[in-house]
């Protein structure tokens, strides 16, 4: 009874919020053009490069996160706060500003190449590459990796490791034969997440990888606002969730089949300062590759934003360097009197509130989702359900649906009777908490399905009421997954921008709507206020992760 | 007890305040949809609620073409009462589906009648804009190079790989600029102008922002094409919003014959308003001078009419555009799409 009542709240926001408005965009679209569209060998080569682009590019945001993840779950240093929260700052950004993040650093005029033609060295053209994608979808995705298996390793017992070193095995094979299927729950979650991202990816593709490249979600805006195409768009979105929601089910079976309670330890129990040179050495190393690759494109922002911008005419080229604070007072400026004007701190403050509300709505839906998902009573006391299987592939699917067509559905389902919500503020983190919740789901989910359950008989046998063990055994464990899923809430929230420009107000812009309004025109200021906007969202970023991963709930910090 | 209460209270005041209809008491309520690049100066707007007694809300929905997408479907019941931002390429599109209510407003007899595409006054024209190719001066001068002074001529040897246009499929400027190749060479001569500007390694970018801070040398982006795709209304634009006081544009528009096409932009009047008066007031309102004036520093786009003082910037660095190419909205429709696949394979494949 308490598992239905725990349940239907968040899967009565999902009919409201996710089925209806899809439901309404689909019933407009009906139409035989929909098997047209699927008969076309066009769309079938799109579903190929979609699924190609997506698992290269999770294999290879694995392989750059996991060593991130093995130094944030297994040492303790200064300052891996702050490195944390750094790797978390490209999930936020719009793709435009990263796009001129990584110009700036590689482009044809960029950094990069300056040095190579410096040097005598052929240039590289990365733009309209797929590896200009994969670099991207790697410098977008890193931080989940870091996140969920980071969290995961941190409570994994060291000692099981050291024993197959005792017994003769090398590094690699104690990885191998130890480590990976220790940690299999928690990477699989995470190759699911990032394929998914990669799978609906949008923005990347278009602006870094032009117009050759189409995934799913790329033909689906064309169809949409091209050809105004609507059964066609309809059709696509509707393959894509087709294999969005295979996807989820395989995971889920795969997931099931591997989840065997460990003995999750204490962060105090499994993490050691850096002693050794060669563990310095390997930080070092670890850490600048980090930074190279997730912060430089950032960085040369950054520094743009504070450098002026004007090339010296006649002097082709050279740009007028010197120290300024220009871009950011011209923020505070409308120097036309514009209404609706956007000041940087009401856009922020805006972003942030919608922030917090999408952080408060999709913890509280996600928390009880998730208890109820790892404690399905099945047959042999473990594995998951069908009905399990079903319900957590269901609540996967707002990470696989096209934004584009989710919405217009909330155009449409949302601007009347009887839910007419067009003018409402409340849209936006309704709309941000679908796409945070499925996080929050699947970041909580691995850590307490692998809860010995031994531990909560053995306190209950000892006397523990159900709070007292709730209290004492599951809220330290998984209140740390918890405070990972709310800064992903967050990061979620602040970054959005598909949906957010759809039904945003005007009197309410969020930070990223003020930079694309910026970039939008024409000049050097204009310009130079969106990166600065940019920069200050970053930092904004990092300063909000950093001060919610620093929550401790009371309980945790002693686990 | 009660100040624990009040931020729930709070959100369900919101929502029920969002779920319930208007009151009639008060200042009435005229909503207007517009696309995101919508702007005008408070004073202007203040001046017209005052005026009309009446409280403006705007709703943006994204770019021209989401606009018009979420006005179509939601036409059984309109979100707003007049729509600005549908423009001659998506107009056929808004008059089929019978979006607009007639309105013959009386501010029409000034405006020029090339401008007026819609016969049956449904969408008014409040400005436009021209799509025409911008280039870097000092990249020019550097290399002692002429800069094009048509596009026919982007084909030459001599301008090899210095071109940067958007994609038709993706962008308004670049469909606009398509557009106008297609009505300047027609049939044949679009198929071999574009195949020729392939081989003369042309870039594609998907939408003007990419195009003209990412690949634009002439733009603080520093990227490596001296010649875009932009506006007429660009250069002026750069020399208003330097960040050190230019004396000079640092680009400029090529506006040789039938090298810019004219992009007009539209008000209507939506079908089914309930605010009909108000609707017309603001459609009045948006033709008249003091809009029409404030304007082009706010959207960086020409009034439709004529009597209306332009700004310094505007006069002495837009140039001026030779005939332009007007497309009327009938043959757009009829040819877009196929123009668009066309292109796809001629450039992109």
């Amino acid at each position: 009874m308490i598992r239905l009542l725990l349940v239907g709240l968040p899967l009565a926001f999902f009919a409201v919020f996710y089925f209806y408005p899809m439901a309404a965009i689909v019933g407009i679209s009906l139409s035989p053009a929909m098997l047209e569209t699927l008969a076309e060998s066009n769309t079938w080569q799109v579903v190929g490069f979609t699924f190609w682009q997506a698992a290269l590019s999770m294999i290879l945001t694995l392989l750059v996160g996991l060593p991130g993840a093995y130094l944030v779950a297994r040492y303790s240093f200064r300052g891996k706060g702050l490195l944390r929260a750094l790797t978390a700052v490209p999930f936020v950004m719009p793709t435009l500003v990263v796009a001129a993040g990584f110009n700036a650093l590689i482009g044809e005029r960029g950094w990069l190449n300056l040095g190579l033609t410096a040097a005598g060295l052929p240039t590289i053209r990365l733009t309209g590459t797929l590896a200009a994608i994969l670099l991207a979808h790697v410098f977008y995705n890193t931080t989940i990796v870091i996140r969920l298996v980071g969290d995961y390793w941190s409570h994994l017992d060291p000692r099981l490791t050291q024993a197959a070193r005792t017994l003769g095995a090398g590094p690699l094979r104690t990885f191998w034969a130890v480590t990976v299927p220790l940690l299999r729950p928690a990477l699989l979650a995470a190759a699911l997440l990032v394929f998914i991202f990669d799978f609906t990816s949008f923005g990347v593709i278009l602006v870094l990888g032009g117009p050759r490249f189409a995934t799913l979600e790329v033909e689906i805006y064309r169809q949409t606002f091209a050809f105004f195409n609507l059964p066609a768009a309809a059709a696509l979105s509707l393959l894509q969730l087709a294999c969005t929601f295979a996807l989820t089910v395989i995971y889920t079976r795969l997931s099931a089949q591997v989840t065997t309670p460990a003995n999750l330890r204490s962060t105090d129990f499994t993490r050691r300062p850096l002693i050794s040179f060669r563990q310095k050495a390997m930080a070092a190393i670890i850490i600048a590759g980090l930074f190279g690759l997730l912060l430089s494109p950032l960085t040369a922002l950054a520094v743009r934003s504070v450098s002026r911008l004007e090339a010296a005419r006649g002097q082709r080229g050279e740009i007028q360097r010197g120290f300024t604070l220009d871009y950011y007072s011209a923020l505070f400026e409308n120097e036309r009197g514009q209404a609706f004007f956007i000041t940087p701190v009401n856009a922020l403050g805006n972003s942030v509130q919608y922030a917090i509300a999408t952080v408060l709505l999709s913890l509280a839906f996600g928390i009880p989702t998730a208890w109820v998902l790892a404690h399905s009573p099945s047959p042999g006391g473990r594995g998951v359900g069908v009905r399990e299987t079903l319900l957590e592939s269901i609540l996967l699917l707002p990470l696989g649906t096209s934004a584009v067509t989710l919405g217009l559905g909330f155009l449409v389902a949302f601007s009347r009777p009887p839910f007419n919500l067009r003018a409402s503020p409340l849209l936006i983190p309704l709309a941000h908490t679908l796409i945070a919740f499925p996080f929050v789901v699947r970041t909580l989910l691995p850590t307490w399905r692998n809860i010995r359950p031994q531990w909560r008989s053995a306190a209950a046998t000892l006397g523990a009421s159900p709070a007292e063990v709730w209290r004492r055994i599951d809220l330290p464990l998984v209140g740390r997954a918890a405070v990972v899923a709310a800064a992903f809430a967050f990061a979620i929230s602040l970054g959005e921008f598909g949906a957010t420009v759809l039904i945003s107000r005007p009197e309410f812009p969020t930070a990223s709507i003020a930079i694309y309004s910026f970039i939008g025109k024409p000049g050097a200021l204009n310009f130079g206020r969106a990166l600065a906007m940019s920069t200050i969202l970053m930092i904004a970023t990092a300063s909000s992760i950093l001060l919610i991963e620093r929550l401790r709930i009371k309980g945790v910090a002693e686990f | 007890m009660f100040h624990k209460l009040k931020p729930l209270t709070l959100s369900l005041t919101l929502l029920l305040a969002a779920c319930a209809s208007p009151t009639p008491s008060g200042p009435r309520t005229l909503t207007v949809m517009t696309h995101d690049s919508f702007a005008i100066t408070e004073s202007v707007l203040k001046e017209f609620e005052t005026v009309n007694n009446v409280t403006v809300q705007v709703l943006k929905s994204g770019d021209a073409g989401a606009l018009l997408n979420t006005a179509l479907l939601n036409k059984e019941s309109p979100l707003a009462d007049v729509m600005y931002g549908v423009d001659n390429t998506l107009l056929s599109r808004a008059l089929d589906n019978n979006l607009f209510e007639p309105y013959d407003s009386p501010a029409l007899a000034a405006i020029p009648a090339e401008l007026k595409l819609d016969t049956e006054n449904r969408a008014l024209p409040v400005n436009y804009g021209d799509v025409c190719l911008n280039y870097d001066k000092a990249y020019f001068a550097e290399k002692g190079l002429t800069p094009p002074t048509n596009v026919s001529e982007l084909t030459k040897p001599e301008y090899k790989s210095l071109l940067v246009t958007e994609d038709p499929a993706t962008s308004s400027t670049g469909l606009a600029f398509m557009l106008g190749t297609w009505a300047a060479f027609g049939d044949d001569g679009f198929r071999q102008f574009w195949a020729d500007l392939r081989a003369n390694d042309v870039k594609v970018a998907p939408d003007w922002e990419t195009a003209y801070y990412t690949e634009f040398s002439g733009s603080s982006g520093k990227g490596p094409r001296p010649i875009v795709v932009s506006y007429a209304s660009s250069p002026p634009a750069e020399v208003i919003f330097a960040s050190t006081p230019l004396d000079d544009a640092p680009t400029a528009s090529v506006t040789g014959a039938k090298s810019c096409f004219r992009q007009i932009e539209f008000v209507g009047i939506l079908k089914g308003t309930k605010n009909r008066d108000l609707a017309e007031a603001w459609v009045d309102f948006m033709l008249d001078k003091t809009f029409q004036e404030d304007m082009p520093l706010n959207m960086f786009v020409y009034p439709a009419l004529p009597s209306a003082t332009l700004p310094e910037a505007f006069v002495k660095y837009s140039g001026t555009v030779e005939s332009p190419i007007i497309l009327d909205p009938r043959t757009i429709a009829e040819k877009r799409d196929a123009l668009i696949k066309e292109w796809t394979e001629i450039v992109v494949k």
